[in-house]
């Protein structure tokens, strides 16, 4: 989430949530005024509570987010974060095997969850009238999971399934798996979120047990309630629920991840694979995050890869996909929302006849013209206004919100960060873009792939052993 | 913002079939009492042109979200050029009028119009979502995309490089090739059966002339639907309705597309270097005007349709893990019906998945559901039917499915009823109907042990 670098504060507060003065083009100074109030407080036990009223429809986003991803996980057991999370599904001491999402279904819900590096999130979408059934099973799963072997078995197997549908079967997921490997010198970013494959085949009861009690507790979790309801109403129902669970002190509010070295060197990644379609570029950068970056930089960031690479008007894309004709795509990314560094992404595919060499040069010399002449006012502020305006469409989905807020204040922003991203954009000059492509597009903090569809003829048989057993 | 979720591991939630549930967790204080989903009111909006629209005003927020119909899609493809309609989705935001494609581009950018195109077997389809703000912006760009596309040159020869690229990367995709083969299969013969994307050699022979010529067949006023939702009144959308396509003619000129006749029976392996095999398998539909439509949409909800609690999911996933992810769906389309379905296991297995998918088919054919199933599949359907109207995009997305599928604006409000009242004689017969697995099309795409074809 784009936001700045404070950490939450405690205790009971009320903020508004205004967009004001939009200056949108086409229209003079044209001006709209949304209110939102979002209510946040905490529970006796330290879980932390937000709720954004939408009431337009009488349906409700409940989603519990975990202060824990994959790169929280011991050295070895890669992918535990997201088997855990699958095996959230399993019983509890409540509840037969996988009855919670039938229960939801039944109530006329939809249930899912996803495991990134830094957070886990569980959500149930429903009507408004069965909020507290699944908060009470939300806070039941919290603290009473209980697995059996023969879940943990076949569970296991799904997740490698699921590995091979994402990563196996796609030479694209193996060279961004590859190129993130290489990116992080010491960082766990560098292990895939669904982990590694032979480390997937050795997963656990105890693995994921042992992650469970060390990671769930009400004081590492943030609850967002988002649609047709009022805090009181999440307040009375919160504490019955969750209010209930004690805190764990032993889980410490302050997370402590390993350091990335200074990075001194271009590395390079080349993939070799028959499956691939067409060559693909491929260059990430390390670059600050929303949590990292120096006041104002994230932002300045953010809104270069936004006019360097988003869409068709970006430079990437005129450049080499219109001008220069190199290109049949060119695009990236600022993958900024991070608890520890971010990542600038860009991506192309060389047009017919253009070798990935030639491509990477014409790349380069957009990123070298950026750095040495910065940009201009007005790309900087039609990069900005799209930004607001994408802020003010989110306003039509509640889980959209419920999703800003949980991702924002899950790696530490507070609700008054999140709000003020519009006007943070707001203080970036073109001075600022132009010191930040300088600073941070640096090539030595950086990895170029290529993905070459040619076969290799010794490539090791990666897949298709049978799972080992632990127990 | 949820950019930050491309770096996520999603993930379905887990069932096993164990059908206990604690009584003690489902059970509380409800003091949120139900509200009625149907607050709704949806007014139909005639324009001097003709063109009607359904309108569902929403002031609260500031924003319009358009979804706009015109009868045609990927079967109005000319035979021998096949991805016609695809090629045109990506051209109407290339410069239209006196605006170049960079001009018109940047145009959308700075007043944040999102303007959309898409193609399916039937349809060509419109998105635009607009601040109130630039509505007049965003409804020149409209109609200019709609009535004057250019179709430069240079950005013909651009966009024809990334399909070609496209269909580069969709020829080594597993998942790609198996729905495009399983379409060819199923329907030989019959315009589905081309590829909606079309082939290198076809997209090679596209020119100009073909997009404006399909674009004048196809856009018309008496094929357009039209639904709007948002910060706009019903006398201002019959303005602009004129004003984006009173230039239109009148008629559109379709080529009539017959009835399918879908082959059946058929198991065809394509040997691709991946270790997990993806397979699609199929049979003839129900048309949307059956009587036993309702029935059959219940009857793909227990069998593969609803997720976790299906009868697929247990026994392919939660029971055998043999799979992340196992489904079935209807479609209908103009011309044809089918239920569908997909899975991927890895090679060794997937005879193995498949062998359970036959069999649960032919368990439901033979015994249908129990009460039990079909009262959870009428709850959840009911249940969430609300969820599909919360935010405007959404809203207006199922005003336009509503419209295309003639069902009339009492929908909303009659659909839940017509779930209810399915009865489980109503899905046996549906069932045996159906689940025809003689009948059933299989595609395997992969390194697949033990599958002949």
């Amino acid at each position: 989430m784009r936001a700045g670098l404070m950490r939450p504060t405690t205790g009971l507060l009320t903020s508004v949530w205004m967009i004001i003065m939009l200056t949108l083009a086409g229209s003079a100074s044209a001006e709209s005024a949304i209110k939102r109030e979002v209510t946040e407080f905490k529970l006796d036990n330290g879980m932390h509570v937000v709720v954004v009223p939408d009431r337009r429809a009488p349906v409700v986003t409940h989603m519990v987010w975990y202060r824990v991803g994959a790169a929280d996980e011991p050295i070895g057991v890669s992918g535990i974060a997201h088997f855990l999370e699958h095996l959230m599904f399993k019983s509890t001491e409540n509840l037969a095997s996988g009855e919670f999402s039938k229960i939801v279904s039944r109530l006329g819900g939809q249930d899912n969850a996803f495991t990134s590096q830094d957070a886990t999130a569980y959500f149930q979408r429903i009507t408004r009238e069965h909020l507290g059934t699944v908060m009470r099973m939300e806070a039941d799963r919290m603290v009473n999971l209980k697995l059996n072997e023969e879940d943990v078995r076949t569970e296991r197997d799904v997740i490698l399934e699921e590995r091979r549908s994402r990563v196996e079967n796609s030479p694209s997921s193996l060279l961004s798996e590859q190129m993130n490997a290489a990116l992080y010198l010491g960082h766990p970013y560098g292990i895939p979120v669904i982990g590694w494959m032979h480390e997937m085949k050795t997963l656990s009861r105890k693995d994921a047990l042992d992650f469970y009690k060390r990671f769930y507790a009400p004081n590492n979790a943030i609850l967002i309630v988002a649609g047709d309801v009022s805090a009181d109403d999440v307040r009375r129902l919160a504490t019955e629920t969750y209010g209930k669970i004690p805190a764990d002190p032993a889980i410490s509010p302050k997370r402590v991840r390993v350091k990335e070295p200074v990075s001194r060197a271009a590395r390079r990644v080349v993939l070799r694979d028959a499956r691939a379609g067409q060559p693909v570029f491929r260059r990430f950068y390390s670059v600050p995050s929303y949590s990292t970056a120096k006041a104002g930089d994230a932002e300045a960031l953010d809104l270069l890869l936004k006019i360097l690479a988003s869409g068709t008007t970006s430079r990437l894309y005129q450049t080499l996909v219109s001008a220069d004709k190199v290109g049949s795509s060119a695009g990236g990314y600022y993958s900024g929302s991070a608890l520890d560094t971010g990542k600038a992404v860009f991506y192309g595919v060389p047009a017919n006849g253009v070798t990935l060499e030639d491509f990477e040069a014409a790349f380069d010399k957009v990123i070298a013209d950026v750095i040495k002449n910065g940009i201009t006012q007005a790309e900087l502020d039609r990069a900005r206004k799209a930004y607001i305006a994408d802020f003010v469409y989110e306003i039509d989905s509640q889980s959209t919100l419920a999703r800003r807020y949980g991702w924002g204040l899950v790696v530490g922003h507070t609700i008054a960060e999140i709000d003020g991203w519009p006007e943070a954009l707001k203080k970036v000059t073109v001075d600022d873009i132009k010191r930040v492509a300088a600073s941070y597009l640096n090539i030595n903090a950086s990895v170029t792939g290529y993905l070459i569809p040619e076969a290799v003829p010794s490539q090791p048989q990666s897949s298709s052993a049978k799972p080992a057993t632990r127990s | 913002m949820i950019s930050t979720l491309r770096s996520f591991t999603f993930s379905l939630g887990i069932c096993h079939h164990l059908a206990v549930a604690l009584a003690v967790l489902t059970i509380g204080a409800w003091i949120l009492a139900p509200k009625p989903v149907q607050a709704m009111d949806i007014q139909v909006v005639k324009s001097t042109s003709g063109v009607e629209a359904w309108l569902v005003e929403e002031r609260s927020v500031p924003l319009i979200a358009m979804r706009i119909a015109f009868d045609g899609g990927s079967a109005q493809d000319p035979d021998d050029k096949a991805g016609l309609a695809n090629f045109l989705s990506t051209m109407l935001d290339e410069g239209a009028g006196s605006l170049d494609a960079a001009t018109f581009q940047r145009l959308l950018e700075e007043n944040a119009v999102k303007l959309s195109f898409s193609d399916s077997r039937d349809h060509f389809s419109v998105s635009l979502q607009t601040l109130t703000e630039n509505r007049a912006k965003a409804i020149e760009l409209l109609k200019l995309a709609l009535t004057q596309p250019r179709f430069d040159a240079d950005a013909v020869e651009r966009m024809r490089k990334q399909l070609l690229s496209r269909l580069a990367f969709d020829a080594k995709n597993p998942n790609r090739v198996a729905g495009k083969v399983w379409a060819e299969k199923t329907f030989a013969g019959h315009p589905y059966a081309r590829p909606s994307r079309g082939t290198p050699e076809s997209v090679k022979s596209i020119q100009a002339a073909d997009l404006e010529g399909y674009r004048k067949r196809v856009f018309a006023r008496d094929t357009v639907k039209v639904a709007v939702v948002g910060d706009i009144d019903a006398a201002t959308l019959k303005t602009l309705l004129d004003e984006v396509f009173g230039d239109l003619p009148e008629r559109a000129d379709l080529k009539p597309i017959p009835k399918a006749k879908l082959k059946t029976g058929l198991q065809t392996v394509i040997k691709m270097p991946v270790p997990q095999s993806v397979a699609v398998f199929g049979l003839p539909g129900i048309a949307r005007k059956d009587k036993d439509f309702m029935a059959a949409f219940v009857l793909n909800q227990i069998l593969g349709g609803g997720g976790f609690a299906s009868r697929l999911m247990n026994e392919v996933r939660e029971k055998r893990g043999l799979a992340y992810s196992v489904y079935s769906y209807l479609q209908t389309l103009d011309g044809a019906a089918i239920l569908a379905g997909g899975v991927a296991t890895k090679n060794e297995r997937v005879a193995e998945s498949l062998k359970v998918i036959r069999s649960e088919l032919k368990r439901m054919a033979d015994d249908g559901p129990t009460e039990k199933e079909l009262a959870n599949a009428k709850s959840y359907l009911t249940g969430s039917y609300a969820l599909r109207f919360d935010t405007s995009s959404k809203i207006a997305q199922q005003l336009l499915g509503i419209q295309l599928e003639d069902l009339g604006l009492s929908y909303v409000d009659t659909r839940n009823k017509q779930i209810e009242a399915v009865t489980i004689e109503d899905i046996r017969r549906v069932a045996k109907r159906l689940l025809d697995i003689d009948a059933l099309n299989v595609t395997v795409v992969g390194q697949p042990d033990g599958l002949p074809g």
